[in-house]
């Protein structure tokens, strides 16, 4: 079924008409609410009575990452504090991390936008979702609730791990949907054999996977593995967390619910648009967010897009699986990490600016790993061993407090990572994504 | 008295301590006493040699991690119950010792032990009032 069969649906020059109004109130709205994007439409020469049609709005003027940092925590907000029902917070790329919040609106647009993800991959209203993505902070367990909340079916929430206990739950309740993020599906598929659970047998049908990229080959590894149908979702929490885009039971790419999250792709360098087909960096403009709306916002991810008929119905543009990254972020187990806080923690340690090295790896079926290759120096060298330890505990646990995530330290000698042209290269992704 | 251990951290790979020893060896350099403490995946060697300041330029110029540790190499009366004699006085004294071991000859008919205390000045303090004999630096390179 679908969720929202009239927006979803709705003919192409109706939903640019639909998309055009919205972009006008939205600029206005902005304009009146937030001191910063008055600001930088001033800066930028554009009145909110130039903004028409959504063509416009290559005049508008992007907002990026960095937009985000320097107006930690609410600068960017549009509504005050106290009409705010929900924040979660996302690591930044040092230190501050990204915040954003909802109205009580907003969570009903996320709501409606994760009901129509679930549906798009072919979730029904008598159905079971077993949501093993982390509950939190991270945007990725709530949102699912919500959506299957909205949808009304009956949600298992078990946040992510422990996967005895997701499996004993599967076994026991059949949940015939699965949400979380692709490696932990395989993860649990060697957890299952272990116990002596056929995968095949699972009571899984249908998986929603997203918070990291994956491959197709992992699509079907997964979908072999669990006999089940294995469909992408897309988000960002500054956008709205997952709920941007999914994939229906056809697997041609993401459908964008481009009503209230309106894409663009760019040239990343050149900020021009890219012919429709070709890979650029998506941009998207949340048309009817109001606690913290983005115009024009830099994802960094990397796609394609296609407004070409789908099988299904859906008449949104569809987006590519994330084909790369504008940046040096890298995502570990559903967790954004970039080197650069890596960097800053390790310049904490005594002061010094040891080289290091980032070794992400995924050993067939197991989570990902990330071993962090740190170059000893006269400076923190010390000649008795449990300094030596107690160094790269520390180390360990303030990159963990950091990142959310573990990893392992490993002292190595000087001048063993490998620079080229005297820069050393700092991350190496040994993971087949 | 104190003399000078050099301290270098080694990887746990195959070659390193040789490599190291190597390096020592064609730059003419002696290994008077010498111990590795090691971990899973790195090691700490600890040496005294007969020319420490060469030894770390040396160790420098290689890009290998090397400091400099103040030690105290004590005379030890080679008999049984000579060590615990000195320790005793030690414990007694408040003094402690982080890592020790043995000198690679002896010095004369005592045993030679470095140790690595947590106050040097006053391990040497106590070591002196009891007639605990210590081995200076000159001593060491004379060796």
């Amino acid at each position: 079924m679908i969720w929202n069969e009239k927006i979803e649906t709705m003919p192409l020059a109706d939903l640019k008409n639909l998309q055009s109004q919205r972009l006008a109130s939205l600029v206005g709205y902005v304009y009146k609410n937030c001191p910063i994007y008055k600001q930088k439409l001033d800066q930028a020469g554009v009145a909110t009575s130039d903004i028409k049609s959504i063509d416009d709005i290559t005049k508008l003027p992007f907002t990026t990452k960095l937009d985000m940092r320097d107006n930690y925590p609410f600068g960017l907000f549009s509504r005050p504090r106290t009409e705010l029902v929900e924040i979660h917070v996302s690591s930044g790329t040092t230190g501050n991390p990204t915040l954003v919040g909802y109205t009580r609106d907003d969570i009903k647009l996320w709501s409606d936008v994760m009901a129509r993800c679930l549906c798009c991959a072919g979730a029904e209203p008598d159905d079971t979702i077993q949501i093993a993505y982390g509950y939190g902070l991270f945007t990725g367990g709530l949102g699912f609730h919500y959506g299957a909340l909205e949808m009304g079916l009956t949600i298992i929430p078990t946040s992510s791990g422990q996967t005895k206990r997701q499996l004993k739950i599967m076994q026991d309740f059949a949940p015939r949907i699965l949400a979380c993020t692709p490696s932990y599906c395989l993860y649990m598929a060697e957890e299952a054999k272990e116990m002596g659970i056929d995968p095949r047998q699972a009571s899984w049908k249908i998986g929603i996977f997203g918070a990291e990229p994956w491959s197709e080959s992992m699509r079907t590894e997964i979908e072999q593995t669990w006999n089940m149908l294995a469909t992408d979702v897309y988000g960002l929490s500054e956008i709205i967390g997952p709920g941007v885009s999914q994939e229906c039971r056809h697997k041609q790419g993401l459908h964008i619910f481009s009503d209230v999250f309106y894409p663009e792709i760019i040239d990343p360098d050149t900020g021009k648009p890219v012919p429709e087909g070709g890979d650029g960096e998506l941009v998207i403009t949340t048309l009817t967010k109001q606690g913290i709306p983005l115009l024009r916002y830099r994802t960094r991810d990397i796609v394609s897009m296609t407004t070409a008929p789908c099988k299904c119905g859906r008449t949104s543009p569809r987006t590519s699986k994330i084909k790369g990254r504008t940046d040096d972020m890298i995502v570990v187990r559903g967790i954004n990490v970039f080197p650069s806080q890596i960097e800053h923690v390790l310049l904490g340690i005594d002061g010094t600016h040891p080289h290091y090295q980032i070794v992400i790896d995924r050993q067939a079926h197991q989570l990902d790993t990330v071993d962090i290759m740190v170059e000893v120096d006269e400076k923190i060298f010390s000649d008795e061993i449990k300094k030596m330890h107690a160094l790269e505990q520390k180390i360990k646990k303030e990159i963990e407090a950091m990142l959310s995530i573990g990893v392992e330290v490993k002292l190595v000698e000087p001048k063993t990572i490998a620079r080229s042209e005297g820069k050393a290269k700092r991350v190496i992704d040994k993971r087949a994504l | 008295m104190k003399i000078t251990q050099i301290s270098v951290f080694l990887e746990n790979r195959k070659g390193r301590l040789c490599d190291v020893c190597s390096l020592l060896g064609s730059a003419g350099i002696n290994i008077r006493a010498l111990t590795i403490a090691e971990t899973e995946s790195f090691g700490v060697l600890r040496i005294v040699v007969d020319k420490p300041d060469k030894a770390i330029d040396m160790f420098k110029k290689q890009n290998i991690t090397a400091n400099k540790t103040d030690v105290v190499a004590v005379e030890v009366p080679d008999q049984p119950g000579g060590l615990a004699r000195v320790l005793k006085i030690l414990s007694d004294n408040d003094v402690n010792v982080e890592y020790m071991y043995g000198f690679v000859e002896k010095f004369s008919k005592n045993a030679l032990l470095v140790f690595r205390f947590d106050d040097a000045i006053r391990a040497n303090k106590v070591l002196a009032e009891n007639n605990i004999p210590i081995v200076t630096a000159d001593d060491i390179s004379g060796l």
